[in-house]
């Protein structure tokens, strides 16, 4: 008898991709099985407007977002095909009015459900309904320790305190809580406290996840970026937090790939292990994917399936495996364990996808971009950009805190 | 409130899986999986065998004397297997213990 139980590793680091597959440790880059969880983004809707959203700076207008019986079709073709776990995110996935529906259709066809949300629209009548309907697990954003400053960074009045509310809810209906703590320069001060809220609101995990530098955080780079001290000190922080608080509070911890010597292996790799659908219905390698111009993304409202999809389409097969590298990733002995990076980082700071990412300190762009993010942290305005459907809003005034 | 979050696996424990953490068996790949927030476990078949006996009702021990009896073995080493990987799942938070007030 045997008491091992195989755990697939977390490759992915991102909050938003930790996904994994059975096929495991494959040796070759160029296995890829079905995805065992998806992120289905329900809605670019969201209230909150927070200048680092993952979401593509082109949001998805509600008028073009998957109706519930779109959604509940692609549900059944997810389990159908051996997808294991589905995360509805957004946006703000609360904002969709079906989505109690949509959990109970997940449920009904074996899928295991998480709720990724800001949860400053959950009502505790929500939550339980949403639990009636099967849900999982909750995972709930926060910004930051202080209501003032956190309120600040969502754009959102008493977003802070409500969901400190949703979090108690969560947690007196039985659901296992993941707090989501983005981390940048201006609240890693509050890191220390941030635990201790974790801690005091029952959490089952933290996910301290500094902002990864795409989309609208790119536009906030200078605003969010860290300095290299403070990195030093979270990485402190949560080193001994994870010892402390061993048994009490999983932590997992992602640090801006900036300031790293080799890149993150982004998703798992290119179409490896993960995609998800975005609110249009658009099946994507990962959900930054679309800022990628040029590249076709085929939409479950195509004649495909979305296996075929995964299995087929140009914009999957583009970047999977190690065939499409250029040097130096191409001779690297690094070029499986990382599959050369993240595409669209690549493709947002070199205007080449196919490039190394720079994030890599083989690339010959690394030493201009880091300095230049040090730079940012050292001097850069606090100034945000606010996340929202026309095109972003500037901060009223530059001393915002 | 919720059962108790970390527990101490003995003999005389009722282990059960929490609400979130479900044992499945995955028709695409013919595996048997353990679901859990941001987690897929794969169990081995021993271990699945046991945690389709991990219903909240049975103790830990009447678990031991099945499997004892099934597979001819020595009890104390079925034992000694069975509570180290009970111990093993409930540290990581996929199993709890069934209610005081459960009938």
């Amino acid at each position: 008898m045997s008491d091992e139980l195989v755990e697939t590793k977390m490759t992915a680091r991102d909050p938003n991709d930790g996904l994994a597959v059975l096929e495991k440790q494959s040796t070759t880059a160029e296995a890829f099985g079905i995805p065992l969880a998806v992120l289905a983004e329900l809605t670019h809707r969201c209230p909150l407007q927070c200048p680092y959203c993952s979401n593509p700076v082109e949001l998805d207008r509600a008028s073009t977002e998957l109706t519930t019986a779109e959604w509940n079709k692609v549900l059944s073709e997810l389990a159908e095909i051996g997808v294991l776990q589905v995360h509805f995110s957004g946006g703000e996935p609360t904002a969709r009015k079906d989505l109690v529906e949509l959990v109970q259709h997940a449920s009904d066809v074996g899928l295991y459900t998480n709720l990724i949300t800001s949860a400053v629209l959950l009502t505790r009548d929500k939550i339980a309904a949403l639990a009636e309907a099967g849900l999982c697990h909750v995972q709930i954003s926060f910004q930051g320790s202080e209501a003032a400053s956190a309120d600040r960074v969502a754009g959102y009045r008493a977003a802070h305190q409500k969901k400190i509310q949703a979090a108690k809810w969560t947690r007196e209906l039985e659901l296992p809580l993941t707090v989501n703590a983005v981390m940048h320069r201006q609240n890693l001060h509050q890191l220390p406290d941030i635990i201790q809220m974790a801690v005091d609101l029952d959490a089952d995990r933290l996910e301290v996840a500094n902002v990864q530098y795409y989309g609208w955080a790119l536009k906030n780079r200078a605003a969010l970026m860290p300095t290299f001290a403070q990195l030093e000190e979270t990485t402190c922080i949560v080193e001994e937090a994870r010892e402390r608080l061993k048994g009490v509070l999983t932590i997992d911890y992602v640090i801006p790939d900036y300031y790293a010597l080799r890149p993150k292996k982004c998703m798992g790799g290119w179409g490896r292990q993960f995609f998800n659908i975005s609110p249009a219905g658009k099946v994507l390698p990962c959900h930054a994917a679309e800022s990628i111009t040029g590249l076709q993304f085929e939409s479950v409202r195509s004649n495909h399936s979305i296996a075929w999809i995964w299995q087929n389409s140009e914009a999957f097969n583009r970047y999977r495996g190690t065939g499409w590298m250029p040097e130096p990733c191409r001779s690297c002995e690094f070029k499986e364990v990382d599959f050369g990076g993240c595409r669209c980082q690549a493709f947002a700071l070199t205007g080449d996808a196919g490039n190394t990412d720079p994030a890599c300190t083989l690339s010959p762009l690394h030493q201009q971009i880091f300095k230049q993010a040090e730079q940012e942290a050292a001097s850069g305005s606090n100034r945000f950009l606010y996340r929202n459907f026309a095109g972003g809003t500037l901060e009223p005034s530059d001393d915002g805190a | 409130m919720a059962g108790p979050r970390h527990i101490s696996v003995s003999e005389a424990s009722r282990p059960m899986l929490p609400r979130h953490t479900k044992l499945k068996f995955d028709e695409t790949r013919k595996v048997w999986v353990i679901l859990a927030p941001e987690r897929v476990l794969a169990p081995d078949e021993i271990a699945v065998e046991v945690l389709q006996l991990c219903d909240g009702v049975r103790s830990v021990a009447g678990i031991v004397d099945d499997l004892a009896a099934k597979y001819a073995a020595p009890r104390a080493d079925i034992s000694a297997d069975v509570v180290a990987m009970l111990q093993d799942l409930a540290d990581k938070g996929f199993l709890t213990e069934a209610r005081e007030k459960t009938p």
